[in-house]
């Protein structure tokens, strides 16, 4: 008598139901976001559509056809504190230890384009990054780093078309053309809004800043990325991966809306544009996350805008590690969590990636934590052998499946957010901020009941937590850097600088790119406060409605 | 023996002190407080000290819960329980949440402060504290 051999996925199926050898332990097994898995997938999950292959559309497995064969991401550590010239020594010590590119953080008051001897500017000078008041602050910060040989990512807002001038303007000083220059301005407003609450004037003339350092860029600059598309800080406020990844990319849409609108050609600037992202601990979500960005974003950018440049499809991303998993208890297991996140980074096809130091959660790092930070990426890069495949999930049942699943996600937000009349209006109707909260809430509740757990928080508790050392900034600082600003206002050609503020004054009322005008006033060492004031005086300042 | 006079909750006016704009942990605070049974003002970003304090005075507030994010707690904490002494309304209690470093910790409740809570705190901890100082009420 012959014995039909069991179906494979049926008999597993059976085994799986009917063993006693299952957790029950109430931990949730769906991702941190909340999206159900299954115990096990397999060629049945996989979608059918032709193969996919890196460096074609629509990139899921990457944008370049080589991977990490042909160039390993760019290990672009974020750091800035205290003053320029304190930084400028970090900078210096972080190059000389391999790092690839720089990555300026800038302090609250900077951030907030007020000057240090604003009033409220007390107690907050060089806590979070580098204060920065004016043009002569700039050129300390980048003394003996050619700007020629280096690229420089800048982490500001509101303000970003200063920062950007008064980058510009120490290139001139450096002798280094503007058409060679490299580097990346955050410059992303839509997410302030939604998320970090940088914002300082209303969504409009935001986001006419916004599209004018975009346009100067596209003939100026043409090698700079004018803006850094975030979900970054919307993963941080509390989102869920397809909640980052769905309000990141209509961000990017309404920017590119933006821009058409202006009159500029979708290929005249969408190559230019790069995107932000979190790496958070949910390792394959977070791979699945950046592989469906790639897709989204070629679609859209080929179907909808009807881009015809390759370059024009190809979604670039930076990544950092979550700060937000972090945690001050027993910290050193933050090295743990930053290298699986940077690994899912790296597996998810990252052009460069910035990994948090253990200590971030409790200050700013101290050389030692921001090292290890630092090598953990060489490590993935040299030691692990992860770069030596490209997109080494490619074509796993549950990685590819979960990919679907964030696209599917996403594509409901993108109706949902139209439906609400684009990004702006469902700003000022709350919507983003609500769903953040809510996803908030959600994961904390979760951690409440102990439906998730994380080491060292809510289990695996120790009872003595040692301290380790950390960054202190030193309040002396602070009043150095009020003199400062002073001694700049003392000192410069005042004529020149209120001439400047004045031709900005009558700019900002009329349709001219304002970054011309901008450009002139940091060469005059007028300040960022002043600039910023001068510009609040035409187009007002942004209050939300607060939610909880 | 009269029946006891209704307790009024405890009102509190939750509040982002300084420049950053990092408003999860406040919210999610509030959102568990509120859920606790006490009455949340939430003021929103960029309260100074003088606001707080008159926001608190104007809800007839005994606790005031303040979160800030960007390093300036040092600062900022301790204008918010001089600006109570100037104000002669030292009964309110003033706690706070945020990065906070442990020796800051300690040097913020020498000056005033009542509590601190640091990240990963879990909510039930901030709601017992509240309940233990204001057993009445809540």
């Amino acid at each position: 008598m012959k014995v039909r051999p069991r179906d494979a996925k049926q008999a597993w199926k059976e085994d799986f139901e009917s063993s006693a050898n299952r957790r029950d332990d109430g931990i949730e097994t769906s991702t941190i976001s909340g999206v159900p898995v299954k115990p096990l997938y397999t060629s049945e999950d996989l979608p059918s559509r032709p193969e996919e292959m890196p460096g074609q559309f629509p990139y899921t497995r990457g944008i370049h056809p080589t991977g990490y064969r042909g160039r390993l991401w760019t290990m672009r550590q974020f750091s800035g504190f205290a003053t320029a010239q304190e930084t400028n020594r970090r900078y210096k010590y972080l190059l000389a230890n391999g790092q690839t590119g720089l990555s300026v953080a800038f302090d609250m008051p900077t951030l907030m384009g007020q000057d240090s001897d604003a009033p409220t500017s007390r107690g907050e000078i060089g806590h979070c990054g580098v204060a920065i008041d004016s043009l002569a602050d700039m050129e300390t910060l980048f003394d003996g780093i050619p700007l020629s040989k280096i690229t420089t990512s800048m982490t500001i807002n509101s303000p970003a078309a200063i920062l950007l001038c008064m980058y510009l303007a120490v290139a001139e000083k450096q002798g280094v053309p503007f058409a060679t220059l490299g580097g990346t301005l955050q410059n992303d407003i839509l997410k302030e809004f939604i998320a970090q609450k940088e914002f300082i004037f209303p969504p409009e003339p935001s986001m006419r800043l916004v599209v004018d350092s975009i346009e100067y860029c596209a003939k100026e600059v043409p090698k700079w990325n004018t803006i850094s598309i975030s979900g970054y800080h919307i993963r941080e406020a509390g989102s869920t991966a397809a909640q980052e990844l769905a309000f990141t990319l209509a961000d990017g849409m309404a920017y590119v809306d933006a821009c058409v609108e202006r009159g500029m050609r979708v290929d005249d600037f969408a190559s230019r544009l790069s995107f932000f992202f979190d790496a958070h601990i949910d390792f394959f979500e977070e791979i699945a996350k950046f592989r469906a960005a790639r897709r989204i974003w070629a679609r859209w950018m080929r179907e909808r805008y009807g881009a015809q440049d390759e370059r024009s499809w190809k979604l670039r991303f930076h990544t950092q590690t979550a700060g937000v998993s972090l945690t001050a208890q027993q910290p050193e297991l933050n090295i743990a969590r930053t290298a699986l996140e940077a690994m899912s980074a790296v597996l998810g096809g990252t052009q460069s990636l910035h990994t948090n130091a253990m200590d971030e959660v409790l200050a700013l790092p101290t050389d030692r934590a921001a090292r290890i930070a630092l090598r953990t990426q060489q490590l993935i890069a040299y030691e692990t052998g992860a770069a030596n495949t490209i997109d080494p999930l490619g074509g796993s049942y549950f990685v590819e499946a979960l990919t679907d699943e964030m696209e599917r996600q996403a594509e409901v937000y993108f109706k949902r957010i139209e439906e609400l009349g684009g990004v702006i209006p469902a700003i000022e109707a709350s919507f983003f901020q609500k769903e953040i909260a809510d996803s908030a809430f959600r994961y904390q509740q979760e951690l409440e009941q102990k439906r998730r757990l994380v080491v060292g928080v809510n289990e695996f508790m120790v009872d003595d937590e040692q301290q380790i050392e950390i960054l202190r900034i030193d309040p002396k600082l602070e009043r150095e850097q009020v003199e400062r600003v002073k001694a700049v206002r003392a000192k410069r050609d005042q004529a020149r600088c209120t001439k400047a503020l004045s031709e900005l004054r009558k700019a900002a009322r009329g349709k001219d790119n304002l970054m011309p005008y901008i450009l002139e006033a940091v060469r005059a060492y007028s300040t960022e406060g002043e600039i910023m004031g001068t510009l609040i005086d035409v187009f007002g300042l942004y209050t939300e409605q607060a939610v909880i | 023996m009269s029946p006891k006079a209704a307790v009024k909750p405890v009102r509190i006016v939750m509040a982002k002190v300084g420049l950053d704009g990092h408003d999860r942990g406040v919210k999610v605070v509030a959102r568990a407080l509120r859920d606790a049974g006490y009455e949340v003002i939430y003021t929103g970003l960029r309260q100074t000290p003088e606001m707080v304090v008159d926001a608190a005075l104007q809800e007839d507030a005994q606790v005031i819960g303040l979160s800030l994010h960007s390093g300036a707690h040092m600062t900022l904490f301790p204008a918010v329980v001089e600006e109570l002494k100037r104000r002669k309304a030292t009964d309110i209690v003033v706690f706070g949440g945020g990065i906070i470093p442990d020796d800051d910790i300690v040097a913020l409740k020498k000056q005033g402060v009542a509590e601190l809570f640091t990240p990963g705190t879990p909510l039930q901890e901030i709601v017992a504290w509240l309940k233990q100082r204001f057993p009445e009420g809540g």
